[in-house]
């Protein structure tokens, strides 16, 4: 892949645009997830349409894991790539007085996010792919949601599941208005997209924690 | 004023370097960072001792030779200045100060804080100009009608004095901020237009062979900048980037 992209200004441009991409899958993600604390129903439904629809899983599911398999491998490219390009550390290197510490450390938030798709992967899409391609077994519309709230039942794994999402916030809070800079998109309109940016990082995650705890408190009653 | 002032000190390109504590007294609290180092430099040779190297020049902000790392950032605490225009009265009596050469694997070090930055001279070199035909039928640039706007932003991203304080400040060492104001100065302006995509591409890509690491938006350079060169250079250098490899 470092090949693939050789120009510094190719790669930053790459990784913004998949970044985008992941946003604007992320938003879908959450809508369908949000839907779970209100309805079962509507949930079961777009879940069975999502893991039944061809489209859906021939087409755009192998887009979207190219399109995380390529944002992390890139940036684990650039930050070695960019640890190399200072040889000789500074003794004292005053980050916080010019850069957050977000902006600095977006490999850390998204190694965690890394993590966690690990976890993620193991809680829902190998399950679904053993129960679909590998058991084929009967198609039940309505086994999703019990599936979901069953996964919410321990604590500890709901606890990761909102720490996780403490650390996507803070890799979208850099990384979503960062990527229109990227992408050369710096005018008049900056700034009201930058304020977009830095809500949609804090409100999609504090989301998706709102529905992972109403997913636990609900089994427990 | 007293201080306690640690130096990187290396004697040459090829040896490795360490930190060395000079303790210092009788300083003024008017007196500039770079004068502060030329008292320390006296002691040093009156007691039979090797001077510490920097680089300094104009001393009054202009050229961009005094590259020194201060306690952590370029050009040390203030902002949009030189480390000759620092003064003494930004520090405490007692304090204890690092003083680094800017680091970056494209910058290596000559001696002590002396830094060799002839890389942004050959990115420079790899399309920072516009050819002019001089054979007397030269326009006068006046008389060509420049939106003042563009004018203004030009005349900013010129303002540049390719002190290396950028590459200094980014975590990854990245280049650019300098290199995107070399590019829009020619990219606003008429002139500039005739060689637009080679030149993008062409100092684009020498930046990269130098070594400089890639942007990662932190905006740090533009914090440090002693010139305040926004960051909506680099946002036009991209695109003028992924304009000129969509020509091809």
């Amino acid at each position: 892949m470092g090949g693939l992209i050789k120009s510094s200004v190719a790669r930053k441009v790459a990784m913004a645009l998949s970044g985008l991409f992941l946003v604007f899958f992320l938003l879908q993600h959450f809508t369908i997830n949000f839907t779970s604390i209100f309805s079962a129903d509507v949930f079961n439904e777009l879940s069975h349409f999502m893991g039944t629809n061809p489209l859906v899983q021939f087409v755009l599911q192998p887009i979207l894991i190219f399109g995380v398999v390529f944002h992390f491998v890139m940036g684990f490219i650039l930050e070695i790539k960019n640890r190399n390009a200072r040889a000789v550390k500074y003794a004292r290197f005053k980050g916080g007085a010019n850069s957050s510490w977000v902006s600095r450390n977006m490999i850390y938030s998204g190694l965690v996010i890394l993590a966690f798709l690990g976890l993620h992967f193991y809680d829902f899409w190998v399950p679904e792919i053993v129960h679909k391609y590998i058991e084929f077994a009967p198609e039940d519309t309505s086994r999703y949601y019990h599936e979901l709230l069953e996964k919410f039942v321990s604590p500890t794994r709901t606890g990761l599941y909102v720490l996780s999402f403490v650390f996507l916030a803070l890799h979208l809070w850099h990384g979503f208005a960062s990527s229109f800079q990227s992408v050369g998109f710096n005018n008049k309109y900056s700034v009201g997209a930058t304020k977009f940016a830095k809500a949609f990082s804090i409100v999609i995650p504090l989301g998706f924690i709102i529905i992972a705890l109403v997913l636990h408190l609900n089994h427990n009653h | 004023m007293n201080l306690t002032l640690k130096i990187w000190r290396q004697k040459d390109a090829q040896s490795q370097g360490k930190i060395v504590d000079y303790p210092i007294s009788g300083i003024e609290e008017d007196m500039s960072f770079l004068e502060m180092l030329d008292v320390l430099n006296e002691e040093l040779i009156t007691k039979g001792e090797e001077p510490v190297v920097f680089d300094h020049d104009c001393r009054e902000g202009i050229c961009g030779a005094c590259s020194l790392q201060i306690n952590g950032q370029p050009h040390g605490p203030d902002r949009l200045i030189t480390v000759c225009q620092l003064h003494m009265r930004s520090f405490k009596d007692g304090d204890t100060i690092f003083i680094e050469p800017f680091r970056a694997k494209a910058f290596p070090v000559i001696k002590d804080l002396m830094i060799d930055r002839s890389a942004f001279d050959r990115i420079q070199q790899a399309g920072g100009y516009i050819s002019v035909n001089t054979s007397g039928n030269t326009v006068d640039a006046n008389a060509i009608p420049i939106e003042k706007e563009k004018a203004d932003d030009a005349f900013a991203a010129a303002t540049c004095i390719g002190c290396g304080a950028c590459v200094a400040a980014c975590k990854n060492a990245s280049a650019m901020l300098f290199t995107s104001a070399k590019v829009s100065q020619f990219a606003l302006l008429p002139q500039g237009q005739v060689e637009a995509s080679n030149r993008v591409l062409a100092m684009v890509n020498q930046m990269d062979e130098e070594g400089f690491g890639n942007c990662t938006n932190t905006g740090a350079c533009e914090i440090e900048c002693p010139k305040g060169i926004s960051l909506e250079n680099i946002a036009r250098m991209n695109r003028e980037y992924m304009k000129a490899s969509m020509k091809g």
